[in-house]
């Protein structure tokens, strides 16, 4: 602790210094960059058109569901709509934000290394992303798809003419950027720890990404594996999924959901890294039960791999193979469960800090809960076969998805806003949006569940008419949603500008990011970090800091 | 529209839905408890521990780690239990009652079909006795769909490639949504119908509204049409199995192993006879995937069916006088399979 403890207090603040954003000027300095951080920033930047690309579809599906009647977009649209907002929301928001904006930065700062172990593999993945984006903008412009994220077969071979081919192809580039970042993350966290950085060490954030990575790289090649078997069946009819050749419709599910269910943990176990850092620093506190919090991980991204089939209790599998994969649902939600209780217990004596990060992550234990144990709602057999497939289970993922996943990452991006750019974000107008972000999200998400449970099913253009009051309750819910969004795009632009210059360590955090200056160097250290002391060793920096203010 | 018409619990229309709810409510209570729990101490906590002045640094101590293997096992024990209860109530409704009345349903984009056995054919529209349980044979023309009765707690996919089932038995009589809940194109969201729930009386009044005959002897004209019946004889000089008796019973298949004649069986048995070759038969009969349709298929099972299994599924015991009737109108145009000729 020795080593890191003068920096905790310094004072200064960077200004004028050196740094990964004066070191080079010019937009091919951007665009040719193999600077970890500077590729964080482009993703940045194209994660953050996507969430409003898609948010808009959700915005624009939420208006039409405002009456019963389908009025103001024809099924077509709607159905165009819903399905690009899944695609959109999924593989080009959701599953890259944390690892490619967040891991990205942070990954390799918090091990004390200059950058990832392959840079120009990293810059790859960010183009293959941005290829795989632009063709799902060229399918948008030029008529979109209307599959559903999920392109299930026969719809997506036989029936649907729009645009399935471009769409999975853009999926299946997609995913080559996603193995690249994988792969880059796991060899750079086996190789390239700072000396003294052990295993047990290592901050939370970094074993989830590890985990996550690990998802990432065994399951993103079935979805290619997939979605080539899906273009092929569509463009020249190989009868897999074809019951007419032989065929089984049933077995694309199969194989579709053995990635998209683990790609559900490539969302949250990121989330759930952040939320460890988040909660060690707003409560100056070691996380509760470390090592159980990093073996949850684990087995969350072993256990997620064996469950795939929990999407397809009504889809006609058999009724033992359904009970193991539901026995398997309920231990995977173990893990998850251990986590929410050691975040917990984290806060006992503690020093808890209500700044935004930290309301942002708590809000993101009381959405995730909810997520979660609905989940056990989803898992139990005999009540799934009645709220499948209906506005239950949307309810469901948007609370694990969004309210998990988005939650985290705001949290993050405020929490390393400082290190990121140097500067400090306005706290008031922050609070205000994680207030508002809270309160939309439960408004728009909390009447699904019980529309869900009434029967409505989703992807539904028009609906019965009993169901209007809790859909105008969501929408109304999700305007308020939309403008805690839209509040943080515009107030973190203006911190960059006009933000207080945020010091090394503004929020008197421990872990290697917060020992080097604001914004970090291009090498990130300005010597080696040697480390000798474990994760979130606060009792250590709070004896320096109280030797300190003794004086 | 008064707040007050829009409902926030589902109406319960069927002997499962009860069950389902139980264990529904039971969950919410059960969820709800620990999740305001660990919300008031998260909030406990937060206020409590908030940073100060006089508490600027965490206190260097840590719950014990008994609290872990707490919070490992109870949780674990309670979801083996929910575990068991939702198992149980999926193995209830995957089991379909004896003597339920057989209905056959094809989903097409963007209409569900159904047939009865007496012969009269609905669209989005489907007219069932109260108190009876009724099983549904369902096949989709081409996509998937799924057939959801919300007010029964009931859905099951309808899929292209084969034959699936589901049973529910209302308990109250009136009208119920029907719902597509498996997105299958444009008109998805219209792939909607009623369910109308009879008295049994009501029931048989609607049933006696017209019919071109049953649904097996539609089959058998089908049978004729095709020219089934110059292989399919009543007698062993047919180049064919004899079909009486085979349905729901054992065939041995000429590499010798044994299968059930279930729906999906005689349905694959049409469509691609090749796959399974009964034993002692050549495979010279002609493939008519592409070449029936699926309410044809239905009409064709439903006269296999009819001409023999373990269970008889026609009408409601309480009315045998029209179980006779249908039965009657099958037999005189048996010519050539008597009923209840055994191989």
């Amino acid at each position: 602790m020795s080593t890191a403890t003068p920096t905790l207090l310094d004072v200064r603040f960077g200004q004028g210094v050196r740094n990964y954003l004066n070191e080079d000027y010019g937009f091919f300095s951007w665009l040719l960059t193999k600077d970890h951080k500077r590729i964080a920033i482009l993703y940045l930047i194209s994660v953050s058109i996507m969430f409003v690309l898609g948010g808009f579809f959700a915005m624009m599906m939420r208006v039409e569901l405002l009456t019963p009647e389908g009025d103001l977009l024809t099924s077509d649209t709607y159905n165009k709509f819903f399905t690009l907002h899944g695609v959109v929301m999924i593989f080009f928001f959701l599953i890259p934000v944390i690892p490619a904006v967040i891991g990205n930065f942070i990954l390799p700062i918090m091990l004390g290394a200059k950058d990832l172990a392959f840079p120009k593999l990293n810059l790859l993945s960010w183009y293959l992303y941005m290829i795989a984006a632009l063709i799902g903008l060229v399918v948008i412009i030029t008529g979109g798809v209307d599959t559903g994220w999920t392109f299930y077969t026969p719809f997506s071979t036989q029936y649907s003419n729009t645009h399935v081919f471009g769409t999975t192809f853009a999926g299946f580039i997609a995913g080559f950027s996603s193995i690249l970042t994988g792969l880059n993350f796991i060899v750079t966290t086996h190789r390239m720890r700072a000396p003294g950085l052990t295993w047990y060490r290592l901050p939370l954030m970094v074993w989830a990404l590890y985990a996550t990575s690990i998802v990432i790289l065994l399951a993103t090649p079935v979805l290619a594996i997939t979605l080539v078997m899906l273009m092929l069946e569509r463009t020249i009819g190989v009868g897999i999924f074809d019951p007419a050749l032989g065929g089984d419709p049933v077995l694309y599910q199969h194989m579709f959901w053995f990635y998209s269910h683990p790609a559900v943990y490539i969302m949250i176990l990121p989330a759930m890294g952040v939320a460890s850092e988040v909660v060690a620093a707003f409560t100056r506190k070691k996380i509760f039960g470390y090592s159980f919090v990093a073996y949850s991980s684990l087995a969350i991204a072993f256990l997620g791999f064996l469950v795939w089939a929990h999407h397809m209790f009504v889809a006609g599998i058999s009724t033992y193979s359904a009970m193991i994969f539901a026995f398997l649902s309920f231990c995977v939600a173990v893990p998850s469960a251990i986590k929410v209780f050691n975040w917990t217990a984290t806060l006992y004596r503690a020093s808890v800090s209500w700044q935004t990060p930290m309301m942002y992550i708590l809000g993101f234990i009381g959405l995730f809960t909810i997520g979660g144990v609905t989940g056990l709602f989803l898992a139990a057999l005999g009540l799934d076969v009645h709220v499948t497939d209906t506005y239950f289970v949307v309810a469901h993922f948007h609370y694990v998805m969004v309210g998990g996943t988005v939650m985290a990452y705001l949290a993050g991006i405020h929490y390393w806003w400082p290190k990121i750019t140097g500067k400090m974000y306005p706290e008031w107008w922050a609070r205000l949006a994680a207030l508002l972000v809270f309160v939309g999200f439960n408004l728009t998400f909390f009447p699904q569940f019980v529309l869900g449970y009434l029967g409505m099913p989703r992807r539904y253009h028009a609906y019965a008419p009993e169901f209007q009051v809790l859909n105008v309750l969501s929408t109304a819910g999700a305007s308020v949603l939309a403008v805690g969004y839209i509040l943080p795009i515009v107030y973190l632009i203006w911190a960059l500008k006009f933000g207080r210059p945020a010091g090394p360590n503004p929020w008197g955090a421990v872990g290697l990011e917060w020992t080097t200056s604001s914004p970090p160097p291009k090498e990130n250290f300005h010597e080696t970090p040697v480390v000798s002391w474990d994760a979130y060793d606060y009792p250590a920096m709070m004896k320096a800091m109280g030797e300190t203010q003794n004086v | 529209m008064m707040l007050t018409d829009f409902p926030l619990f589902p109406e319960q229309a069927s002997t499962v839905a009860g069950d389902v709810d139980n264990l529904f409510i039971f969950l919410c209570v059960l969820t709800g408890t620990v999740s305001v729990l660990v919300f008031i101490t998260i909030f406990f906590l937060a206020i409590k521990y908030r940073r100060t002045p006089t508490n600027e640094l965490a206190q260097d101590y840590e719950p014990p780690h008994l609290l872990e293997l707490a919070w490992i096992v109870i949780p674990s024990i309670i979801f083996v239990g929910i575990f068991v209860w939702g198992s149980w109530l999926y193995f209830h409704l995957a089991r379909v009652p004896n003597h339920a009345i057989p209905i056959y349903a094809t989903g097409k984009q963007w209409m569900w079909k159904f047939q009865h056995a007496t012969g009269q054919r609905e669209i989005n529209m489907l007219h069932v006795p109260v108190n009876r349980p009724i099983e549904i044979t369902m096949a989709s023309e081409d996509v998937i769909h799924s057939l959801y009765f919300p007010a029964f707690r009931v859905k099951a996919d309808v899929l292209p490639s084969r034959y699936r089932k589901m049973w529910f038995q209302a308990t109250k009589t009136g009208r119920y949504h029907i719902f597509c809940a498996e997105y299958c194109g444009t008109l998805h969201s219209g792939m909607i119908g009623w369910v109308e729930v009879m008295e049994p009386t009501e029931y048989q009044k609607w049933l006696a509204g017209g019919a071109e005959g049953s649904l097996a002897s539609q089959g058998e004209q089908l049978f004729q049409k095709y020219a089934c019946n110059t292989c399919h004889t009543n007698d062993a000089t047919g180049r064919g199995p004899i079909l009486a008796g085979v349905y729901g019973n054992d065939v041995m298949l000429s590499d010798n192993t044994v299968v059930k004649a279930d729906d999906n069986y005689v349905r694959e048995s049409i469509l691609n006879p090749r796959a399974k070759i009964v034993k002692g038969f050549s495979p010279i009969m002609p493939i008519f995937q592409g070449q029936v349709s699926e309410d044809d298929l239905m009409k064709l099972l439903a006269y296999v069916r009819s001409l023999g299994s373990t269970k008889q599924p026609i009408n409601p015991p309480e009315s045998p006088q029209s179980f006779q009737s249908n039965a009657g109108a099958v037999t005189p145009q048996t010519t050539t399979q008597p009923k209840g000729n055994q191989p």
